[in-house]
C-alpha cells in the first residue's frame, strides 16, 4: 500500500516536472521567436550603422551582487539610447539557455555579445560559431575554461589585486605592526585562494612587523564568520585587527568581538572584500574600518570595451574593473548610493 | 562503589557523557588549560566552555525533537530549512518589510515564526501519518522548498536587523549564563518530563519497533506521529530565531544548511537506534553537545581549512567506535554487563 502511493506520487510528480519542462520551454521559443522578430524589424527598418548593438547573454537572478551588475547595464544602455542598442537574455540559471541565447544573438548579427557564463566548460562550439560570424565574445565577470582566442576579452575583479589593497589598507589601520587574524572564504573558491594569496605575499613581502598569528575558513557565511573570530579571540586576546574575505563574515565576527567586551573598530579594527550595504552600516556606526569593494557596476565598462572591440581597437585579453576603496571616514558620504 | 558504576554505566547517557568530558580533557591538555578558562567580562562567563553551551543550544534543542523523530522510525531532514523560514519570518517583521502593521515588534516576530515553525511540523506530520509517504521523503520536500520559500520571503537578500531585544535571544546573558541555554533547559526539560510522566515516550518506542502491532494494541499511531512531527518542526523554528538572533539578520541561503546531518549525529551518538525503539532524549543532548565540541575543538587547535573535514570525521569514528558494543566489550572484562538494548 505504502509503496504503490509512493511511486502514485512521484509519478505525478515526474509528470508534473515534464509539464513545467514543456512550459519553461515553450515560454523560452517564443521569446527567442520575439526577439528574432524585433531583429529583423530592425533590420528591415531602421539603420543601425552608428548604433552598437550588443547581446548580452546574464546568468539570472542568483545573488544582490548580480542584481545590481543587471541594473547596471540595462541602466546604461537606458541613458544612452541614441549610441548603444542592448538585447538582454535572462538564462533562468542554466547554461542552454545561455547558449541559445548566443545563437539567437549570432543570428540578428549583434556586434558584440557580453556573456557571464553560468560555468567554466561546454562553451567552446557556440564561442567558435560567433568567431566564425566575427563577432567578438566579451565574458563578463567569470571566466571561461575555453582556447584564448576564442574570446576577445574578460572584465572582471582582480581578487589577488583586492588581497593586496585590503594588506595596505590593514597596514596603515593597526601602524604597520601588530598580530592580526585572517578568516577565509570557503575553501577551493578562487575568491578565496586569491584573495588569501593577495593579502599574505603583501604583508610577508612589505610589512614585517605584523603577524598573520591564526586563519581559518568562515565559509562566506556570517555565522560561521562569528564562532571562527570567537575562537581566536580566546587564543589570540592581543590581536589588533581582523581581515575578512568578504564582508558578511565580518558582520559576524563584529559580534564575537562585541561579546569579547571589546570594541570593533576601535580595539581590534577589520578590513573585509565586497561592499555590501551592510558593512557601510557598520562603518557608519564605527564598528567597521574599511572594505574594498569588488564592484558590480561593470556596464559602462563593457560598453566602452564593446565599442573598442567594434572599432577593431586592440583590447587587453583581462579588462580590470576599478575596485573602490572604502573606510569609516568616506562611508557615510556614499551609504545612500550604495546599490546592493 | 564498583556496583554502584556498573550501574550508572548501564544508563544510555552514560557514555555520551564520559566522551564529552574526554573532549574537554583533551583540549584542556593540548591548549595547555586555557581551553577551561573562564574569566568574568561585562558582567557574564566568557571562555570556550561557555561558547560550546551558547553555540550548541540550536542544535541541542533540534536534537530533543529529533530523537522522538527516530524514536518512531522516520526522521525529519527538514529541520534546516524551517530554522531558514523562521529566522527569515522574525527578521522581516522586525525590520518592518513583512506585516508592517504589527511595528515591528519582536514579541508578535517569535510568535508568528514559531507559529510557521508549528505549520511546517504538522505538513511534515499529515505527509507522514495520513498521506503514509516515507519519513525522508516526506521531509525532503520541505527540505528543498523550505529553504524557497524562505527566500520569498527576504527576496533572495540577506535581511540585517539592529534589535538588541531579539539579539537577547542569542547573546544575552541571565545571571552570567548564555540565554539559549535557558531555552534548552526549559524545551528539553519540558519534554523530558512529559516523556517520562506520561505513557507517551512509550507509546513512541512501540511505534518504532513495530507501528502495525501498536495500531493493533490500541494506539492512535497518526495521532501520535502528527503530534512529533509538529514538536520537531516547532523546535526546529526556535532553533532558527536562536541563530538569526546571533548574527541580527536572516541569511536563508545559509542558515541551518546541512543541520539535519549534525541533530541525526548527535541523536546516534546519544545511542538511540535510528531504526526506532528505545531512545534517550538527555543522550541525545549530549550528543549535541560532542558535536559542538568537535567544532570548537578544530577551531581551539588552529587546524589548517583544508583539513577541518577529515579530522572531524576522523574524530567521529572515534566516538561511533566508543559507543559500539563490540568495541566496548574488548576493554570490559565481564561480557554480562551487556545492555539490552536495541528491540529493533
Amino acid at each position: 500500500m505504502k509503496k504503490k502511493l509512493l511511486s502514485v506520487v512521484i509519478c505525478a510528480a515526474m509528470v508534473s516536472t515534464l509539464l513545467v519542462g514543456c512550459g519553461g520551454k515553450t515560454e523560452q521559443a517564443a521569446s527567442n521567436d520575439q526577439a528574432t522578430e524585433e531583429a529583423k524589424a530592425d533590420e528591415g527598418g531602421a539603420d543601425k550603422g552608428g548604433k552598437l548593438v550588443v547581446g548580452f547573454a546574464q546568468i539570472g537572478q542568483e545573488s544582490g551582487w548580480r542584481d545590481a551588475e543587471t541594473a547596471s547595464i540595462q541602466q546604461y544602455a537606458a541613458e544612452h539610447p541614441d549610441e548603444v542598442e542592448l538585447k538582454f537574455a535572462d538564462a533562468q540559471q542554466k547554461q542552454e539557455n545561455q547558449i541559445k541565447a548566443i545563437k539567437s544573438f549570432i543570428e540578428q548579427g549583434v556586434d558584440v555579445i557580453g556573456v557571464a557564463p553560468v560555468v567554466e566548460t561546454g562553451w567552446d562550439q557556440v564561442f567558435a560559431e560567433a568567431k566564425d560570424a566575427g563577432i567578438p565574445i566579451v565574458l563578463v565577470d567569470r571566466t571561461a575554461d575555453v582556447d584564448e582566442d576564442l574570446y576577445a576579452t574578460f572584465i572582471g575583479s582582480d581578487f589577488i589585486e583586492e588581497g593586496k589593497v585590503a594588506a595596505q589598507q590593514m597596514a596603515e589601520l593597526i601602524g604597520g605592526k601588530g598580530k592580526i587574524v585572517e578568516i577565509e572564504g570557503t575553501v577551493g573558491a578562487s575568491a578565496a585562494t586569491d584573495r588569501k594569496t593577495g593579502f599574505d605575499e603583501e604583508i610577508a613581502a612589505n610589512y614585517p612587523d605584523i603577524e598573520i598569528v591564526a586563519s581559518q575558513t568562515g565559509d562566506f557565511t556570517r555565522a560561521q564568520g562569528k564562532e571562527v573570530m570567537e575562537s581566536f579571540l580566546k587564543s589570540n586576546p592581543d590581536i589588533v585587527g581582523v581581515y575578512c574575505h568578504n564582508d558578511d563574515m565580518a558582520l559576524g565576527a563584529i559580534e564575537a568581538i562585541k561579546e569579547a567586551g571589546k570594541k570593533p573598530g576601535e580595539d581590534i579594527v577589520t578590513v573585509s572584500v565586497d561592499g555590501i550595504k551592510g558593512i557601510f552600516e557598520a562603518m557608519v556606526a564605527g564598528e567597521a574600518n574599511c572594505t574594498v569593494e569588488c564592484n558590480p557596476l561593470l556596464g559602462p565598462l563593457f560598453f566602452e570595451t564593446a565599442q573598442k572591440l567594434k572599432n577593431g581597437e586592440e583590447v587587453e585579453k583581462w579588462v580590470k574593473s576599478v575596485d573602490g576603496v572604502f573606510t569609516s571616514e568616506t562611508a557615510a558620504d556614499v551609504i545612500d548610493e550604495r546599490a546592493y | 562503589m564498583k556496583k554502584k558504576l556498573s550501574k550508572l554505566s548501564e544508563n544510555q547517557w552514560f557514555w555520551p557523557i564520559v566522551i564529552f568530558l574526554i573532549i574537554i580533557l583533551f583540549n584542556t591538555i593540548m591548549t595547555r588549560g586555557e581551553f577551561l578558562r573562564i574569566t568574568i567580562v561585562d558582567g557574564h562567563f566568557y571562555g570556550r566552555v561557555i561558547d560550546i553551551f551558547r553555540n550548541g543550544g540550536k542544535l541541542m534543542i533540534l536534537a530533543a525533537g529529533m530523537t522522538m523523530v527516530l524514536a518512531t522510525g522516520g526522521t525529519d531532514i527538514s529541520v534546516g530549512s524551517v530554522m531558514a523560514i523562521s529566522g527569515a519570518i522574525a527578521c522581516s517583521i522586525i525590520k518592518g518589510v513583512l506585516l508592517p502593521g504589527l511595528n515591528g515588534s519582536v514579541a508578535a516576530a517569535i510568535i508568528l515564526a514559531i507559529c510557521a515553525g508549528i505549520v511546517c511540523g504538522l505538513w511534515n506530520g499529515f505527509l507522514v501519518a495520513k498521506v503514509k509517504i516515507q519519513p525522508i521523503v516526506a521531509t525532503m520536500i520541505l527540505l528543498v522548498a523550505g529553504r524557497g520559500i524562505a527566500q520569498l520571503i527576504t527576496n533572495g537578500k540577506i535581511v540585517t536587523i539592529n534589535s538588541d531585544a531579539y539579539y537577547f535571544i542569542n547573546g544575552g546573558y541571565i545571571l552570567g549564563l548564555p540565554f539559549p541555554l535557558y531555552i534548552v533547559v526549559f524545551l528539553v526539560g519540558l519534554l523530558i518530563l512529559f516523556v517520562s510522566k506520561t505513557a507517551f515516550g512509550l507509546f513512541l518506542e512501540s511505534i518504532g519497533c513495530n507501528s502495525q502491532a501498536s495500531k493493533f494494541a490500541g494506539i492512535k499511531v497518526d495521532k501520535y506521529l502528527l503530534a512529533i512531527y509538529t514538536i520537531s518542526g516547532c523546535f526546529a523554528s526556535v532553533a532558527g530565531l536562536i541563530e538569526s538572533a546571533g548574527i541580527k539578520g536572516a541569511d536563508c541561503n545559509n542558515a541551518g544548511l546541512n543541520i539535519e546531518l549534525d541533530a541525526i549525529l548527535a541523536v546516534a551518538i546519544g545511542g538511540t537506534n535510528l531504526m526506532g525503539g528505545r531512545f534517550s532524549i538527555f543522550a541525545s543532548v549530549i550528543g549535541a553537545l560532542i558535536v559542538q565540541s568537535i567544532t570548537t575543538t578544530v577551531l581551539a587547535l588552529g587546524v589548517p581549512a583544508a583539513y577541518i573535514r577529515v579530522l572531524k570525521a576522523i574524530l567521529i569514528i572515534v566516538i561511533c567506535l566508543f559507543q559500539s558494543e563490540k568495541f566496548q566489550a574488548l576493554f570490559s572484562k565481564a561480557p554480562k554487563a551487556k545492555k539490552k538494548e536495541g528491540v529493533a
